[in-house]
């Protein structure tokens, strides 16, 4: 107690000095809130946001398929087992049938996935209520990247090519009943989604899937005749993988900043046992040993990181909420990441990430401040009081 | 006469180059309570090495030095620290106050590394800043005082905690001799009311009227010892 109070009294009397060591560590401070806030967000919206527009709760997959190769599409569907019925027939389960198609917008041909979905679906929030129709015209519905892609809009009539079960062409013209706007990609581009009851009739593949999306309430969470199912951790890897990456970025950048704040700390510390000396004599005199002097040393440079602390929640708190309000506008760059991509992206702060920035920040330059402070205690003390270092 | 300090045979050599000065060589001295002994001698005779022994801040290389019972260089840092805080206090020429602290502030930090209510904290501080005539700076820092009032704020420091022993090494060294004067006149009237022996380190004039005690070193030896007899100046 005696230590700390000594402590912060001895650098709040240091002057100029210790508020630029408490300045440059609450900058970084706040820096480093700020980009594990904008990480964070990032990471999180792009988990919600997949887990809204494609992977649902979890997914049940045909045995052949596999989502990294589109080869497997051709032989990746069938009639979702018998024990599963159910729960198509409550809609706690929706089936997808992915085939691969071709369009001919303006003459030019694309390739696409071209995605079977029911009408009726609540599970995904895909606009497919858009999709049930009762002429003959067959709508689909695309993602805005898709209608850039093809240069299609609403109302706009497209030739569409596959082949049915027996793997023979088939080609009709087709209706864009919708575009929507969603900030996952991998419903979006290169893909059109369509009735899967139109699916159906167009292929001769009644009643089969490639995969059956499940919502919260389908308590189903292990394979089931082959079909296997993929929890989450399975279908958000890529986000994941993408979060590692990004951690391991943050970390360096964190490193460098940290670094220079802790120069600085380290440096005052040196210069501070350097000047101090007959101080530091006049505390062994007083009735301390110099162990304990060197203690309030390393507290005096670890106190620096609590007033910055102290310093970036006045003027960090303010800020950070503002950013939280406002977002930052992304790069570009990261709409082709195949993932969640927003206009903006909201930082998320959480307690465990900025306790562990302010531990971070605080046992390190504990550390900073005890190196050099550790001379102290094996010092002559007589020449400590002559001023003198040895 | 009943010694607290007791040195016997003491030697202390420092390391120089590849052999060693001897700047105390066997000193033998016994200090009683009540004592205000000077040691005098010229420059380099090891007065301030003999202090810094007695105050347990550096070791006899040979010989004993015992204080209060506690034989010096055989203490902890612990115990050695507990000596210095409790039994003795220090007041150097050039004051040593902690310059970010009140003159109260000084005062009181010796008393902080001791368990105490912050009530007889207060009145042994307010105390002692009445010694030295100074209650009414207390909220002042060093760095607003007068070199003679830091000196009196490093008297009520050293005998806050009431020492057995106070060490003063050329106290009056930076003072003019008005200030050498009341600073002595003080420390005199303290060493007679509360029996405080003080033993310093100087080879001023204006000190040495006050002694009742004068021990001569020359070159790291005792040279001579001897009580004066002069009247009480305390007055
Ligand atoms: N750490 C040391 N290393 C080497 N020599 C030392 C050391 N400390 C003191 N000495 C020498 O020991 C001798 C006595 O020193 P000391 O400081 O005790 O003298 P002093 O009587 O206090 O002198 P002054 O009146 O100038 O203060 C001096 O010659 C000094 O150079
Ligand atoms: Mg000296």
């Amino acid at each position: 107690m005696l230590l700390l109070r000594t402590a912060f009294k001895n650098i709040l009397g240091g002057g100029k000095r210790t508020w630029l060591n408490v300045t440059v560590l609450s900058f970084t401070f706040v820096i480093m809130v700020a980009y594990n806030g904008i990480l964070d967000g990032f990471l999180e919206e792009a988990r919600r946001e997949t887990q809204r527009w494609e992977t649902g709760a979890g997914q049940i997959q045909h045995p052949e398929y596999d989502r990294y190769d589109m080869f497997t599409l051709q032989d990746a569907h069938g009639v979702a087992p018998l024990s599963l019925q159910t729960y198509l027939a409550d809609k706690s389960m929706t089936p997808i049938l992915i085939l691969q198609a071709a369009i001919y917008p303006q003459g030019r041909f694309q390739n696409i996935l071209l995605k079977g979905i029911d009408a009726g679906q609540n599970i995904l929030e895909l606009p497919t209520a858009k999709l049930r129709h009762t002429g003959t015209e067959i709508p689909v519905i695309i993602g805005q990247r898709m209608a850039g892609l093809a240069d299609l809009k609403e109302g706009d009539r497209v030739m569409l090519r596959w082949r049915d079960k027996q793997g023979v062409f088939d080609a009709q013209e087709i209706v864009i009943a919708a575009v929507f706007k969603t900030k996952t990609t991998t419903v979006d581009a290169g893909q059109m989604w369509i009735n899967i009851t139109d699916l159906y009739a167009m292929t001769g593949m009644q009643d089969e899937a490639t995969y059956l999306v499940k919502s919260e309430n389908c308590p189903v969470v292990s394979d089931i005749d082959n079909w296997s199912y993929k929890d989450l951790k399975y279908l958000l890897a890529d986000i994941d993988l993408m979060a590692k990456s990004n951690q391991t970025e943050s970390f360096i950048i964190f490193a460098i900043l940290l670094a220079i704040a802790l120069l600085a700390v380290f440096d005052t510390q040196m210069l501070s046992i350097f000047r101090r000396q007959k101080e530091i004599g006049t505390y062994v005199a007083l009735g301390m040993t110099p162990k304990r002097v060197s203690g309030l040393f390393t507290l005096e440079g670890t106190s620096y990181s609590i007033l910055a602390v102290l310093m970036a929640a006045v003027w960090g708190t303010p800020l950070l909420y503002l950013f939280a309000q406002t977002g930052m506008k992304m790069p570009e760059v990261y709409a082709d990441m195949g993932m969640g991509m927003s206009d903006a992206i909201y930082p998320a702060y959480h307690v465990s990430s900025i306790m562990t920035s302010i531990i971070v920040i605080v046992v390190l330059s504990a550390i900073i401040s005890y190196l050099p402070a550790r001379r102290i205690a094996k010092q002559n003390i007589v020449f400590a009081l002559k001023g003198k270092i040895n | 006469m009943q010694p607290i300090i007791s040195i016997n045979g003491l030697v202390k050599t420092f390391p120089v180059g590849n052999g060693f000065f001897c700047a105390l060589n066997d000193v033998n001295l016994k200090l009683g309570t009540g004592e205000f002994v000077g040691l005098v001698g010229p420059s380099g005779s090891g007065k301030t090495t003999l202090l810094n022994i007695i105050g347990s801040l550096d070791t006899p290389t040979e010989g004993k030095a015992e204080v209060l019972g506690h034989s010096i260089g055989e203490l902890t840092a612990k115990e050695s620290a507990a000596l210095r805080n409790k039994d003795i206090g220090f007041i150097f020429q050039s004051y040593n106050l902690l310059p970010v602290y009140t003159v109260y502030e000084n005062v009181e930090f010796p008393l902080l590394l001791q368990k105490m209510s912050a009530d007889t904290r207060r009145k042994a501080i307010m105390e002692a800043l009445d010694w030295v005539g100074l209650t009414n700076k207390e909220q002042s820092r060093p760095s607003q005082l007068s070199g003679g009032e830091c000196q009196r704020v490093a008297i009520a420091r050293a005998m806050v905690k009431r020492p057995a022993i106070v060490l003063a090494d050329e106290p009056s060294a930076n003072l003019d001799a008005k200030n050498s004067h009341n600073i002595l006149q003080t420390m005199r009237k303290l060493n007679e009311e509360l029996q405080t022996t003080f033993i310093f380190a100087t080879h001023d004039e204006k000190v040495m009227q006050y002694l009742k005690r004068i021990v001569y070193l020359q070159d790291g030896e005792v040279e001579r010892d001897e009580t004066v007899n002069q009247p009480n100046r305390n007055e």
